[in-house]
């Protein structure tokens, strides 16, 4: 389970579980939820596309995360939030299946881009994964007030003169480099289910944004690395004990907390 | 015509099969799709056919009909969310994706098991994005029998759910059940995106239940022209995205078409940007949405 080809599943795992904790957790107060589902299969679609033209995956899930987060921020300005987003969902899946269709992917490898394949990281796939990973936690850093202000007190926020598109376009711009991240590791569809079941429950065992933050981190670390040990030793996909352990930990923070969660 | 129709359009089995259960399903997805519009449930809308699809994926695994899988699977999930709290506005987001996030959970371990189990390839691809030229003609009938009666419990709730959607409190003041109508509602969308889901995918699901009532709802002012018009739009999308498809066979020196999906996912898109055009020079003056008193 420690031999020398799982040691980039662990570290890829660890950076991932990392920055999900931290992001997951303000998608969450938010409510972006429907945004860090959709974010992920746009990323799916730019995989698809990157095959298709013969680049780097790494290259179409990038921009392509970056399009859906763009596109969500911008035009839920003039329409529901849940209704841009759903277009722009469906608009990106259609698109994913125009460019599997027009290339052709080996099923496995579509396989692992929705499910995960966290021995399919290599050393080169690595690199980028920590240069963007610090990015994302640097940008996340220089967010942190602004967010946690719009998020807790929104109204105050608009008194104070914040904007609060753009801290929402910023927001989603960090989930779609997180999420550009995270797909080649744990699978379009179980980035989202790191991204909620984890930060969910950290808010429902701490009242502060600071220590749920902490919570929600050290849970979806806690969620990885038994997700990657159960993977190895059962054999089966790592997407399946993510989303297992997620919904567990979800449940198990209400059954324990009987009380209705604070204001945001 | 013949520039637009290549040939044997018209004389293609499957094509009039596709053509007959995607007016079927266009036309139930539209009209439950208002509501859900309006309701402001378009997350748990397309949350429920990827539940759906974990519970097609598992009849598949156990060997039980596909259709049973689909529309099971989309009911556990549509009542998990409303034990969790799918009707807090507040906790619906949290319910839908805790949900949503456990039953792509299974849906990996489903399909990873599938997979192992049989030789065949593309089943993963079958079962996630569907095709609308794979339904057979017994499906169809089933289709059409569920269709019905998901739109009659529509036709017995819509006045007390639409009261409730625009109006919660001016519901309750008026002795409705709202939370039992709620419940009801999230029945039959489970079913009518379970439905959706296995004769035309996952991706046309949520396209056809969101894209023409949110186009509908741009321009239209009274409830009854919005769903009519919901309606034909969607059945709209679907016929174009299906003749396109065909076409789009002879398009290419390679002769690969592109999948329905696709283009009527365009379509989608193309009456959604005509909609908010339409509405910016004036054709409604506000959103109808946001005005309860025009719709009732």
């Amino acid at each position: 389970m420690f031999s020398s080809f799982m040691t980039n599943a662990w570290l890829s795992g660890t950076v991932v579980a990392l920055l999900a904790g931290a992001v997951g957790f303000f998608v969450v107060v938010r409510g972006a939820s429907f945004a860090a589902h959709a974010i992920p299969n746009g990323a799916f679609a730019g995989a698809a596309g990157a095959y298709l033209v013969g680049v780097n995956p790494l290259v179409g899930l990038v921009s392509f995360a970056l399009l859906s987060a763009f596109g969500i921020g911008v035009t839920s300005r003039r329409v529901r939030n849940d209704v841009a987003t759903a277009l722009a969902l469906v608009a990106m899946l259609a698109l994913g299946a125009a460019f599997l269709s027009a290339s052709l992917i080996y099923e496995p490898t579509i396989n692992a881009l929705l499910f995960g394949e966290i021995l399919g990281v290599s050393s080169a796939q690595l690199w980028p994964v920590l240069v963007l990973g610090v990015a994302s936690v640097l940008a996340l850093g220089w967010l942190y007030r602004p967010l946690v202000f719009t998020s807790v007190a929104p109204e105050l926020a608009r008194a104070r003169g914040v904007n609060a598109t753009v801290v929402d376009v910023a927001f989603l711009t960090v989930v779609a480099l997180v999420t550009a991240l995270t797909v080649p590791v744990v699978g379009a569809l179980l980035t989202f289910s790191l991204m909620i079941g984890p930060p969910a429950a950290s808010r429902i065992l701490f009242a502060r944004p600071g220590s749920a933050i902490a919570g929600s981190v050290g849970l979806s670390l806690a969620t990885i690395w038994v997700s990657i040990a159960a993977s190895y030793t059962f054999n089966l996909p790592i997407g399946f004990f993510v989303g297992a352990i997620g919904a567990f930990l979800y449940l198990s923070a209400r059954l324990l907390v009987r009380r209705v969660p604070s204001t945001p | 015509m013949s520039w637009l129709f290549e040939p044997g359009w018209w004389a293609n089995g499957t094509v009039r099969t596709a053509l007959l259960v995607g007016f079927v399903v266009a036309l139930v997805s539209a009209i439950v799709g208002v509501f859900a519009v309006l309701r402001g449930q378009s997350f748990a809308g397309h949350a429920l056919t990827d539940v759906a699809t974990a519970g097609g994926a598992g009849a598949f695994l156990f060997g039980l009909a596909p259709l049973a899988g689909f529309i099971g699977g989309g009911v556990i999930g549509a009542g998990a969310m409303d034990a969790i709290g799918v009707q807090r506005v507040k906790g619906r987001d949290i319910a839908t994706g805790v949900v949503l996030g456990a039953a792509m959970g299974l849906a990996a371990l489903f399909l990873f098991l599938a997979a192992r189990g049989s030789s065949a390839t593309g089943t993963t691809q079958l079962i996630l994005f569907g095709s609308i030229f794979t339904v057979g003609s017994s499906t169809l009938v089933q289709v059409a029998w569920l269709s019905a009666g998901v739109l009659a419990a529509l036709a017995v709730i819509a006045r007390p759910l639409l009261l409730s959607s625009l109006s919660p409190e001016l519901a309750v003041a008026r002795g409705v059940r709202v939370r039992a109508v709620s419940l009801v509602f999230m029945v039959l969308l489970a079913v009518a995106v379970g439905m959706s889901a296995i004769v035309i995918g996952a991706i046309l699901s949520t396209a056809l239940l969101i894209g023409p009532p949110a186009s509908a709802l741009r321009v239209a002012t009274r409830f009854v022209a919005g769903v009519a018009l919901a309606a034909t739009l969607g059945v709209l999308a679907t016929w174009l995205g299906v003749l396109f498809a065909y076409d789009s066979y002879y398009w290419f020196p390679s002769h690969r078409a592109l999948p329905v999906s696709f283009f009527v996912v365009v379509v989608v898109l193309v009456e959604y940007v005509i909609a908010s055009l339409a509405r910016r020079r004036g054709a409604a003056p506000s959103s109808p949405a946001l005005e309860p008193e025009g719709w009732t």
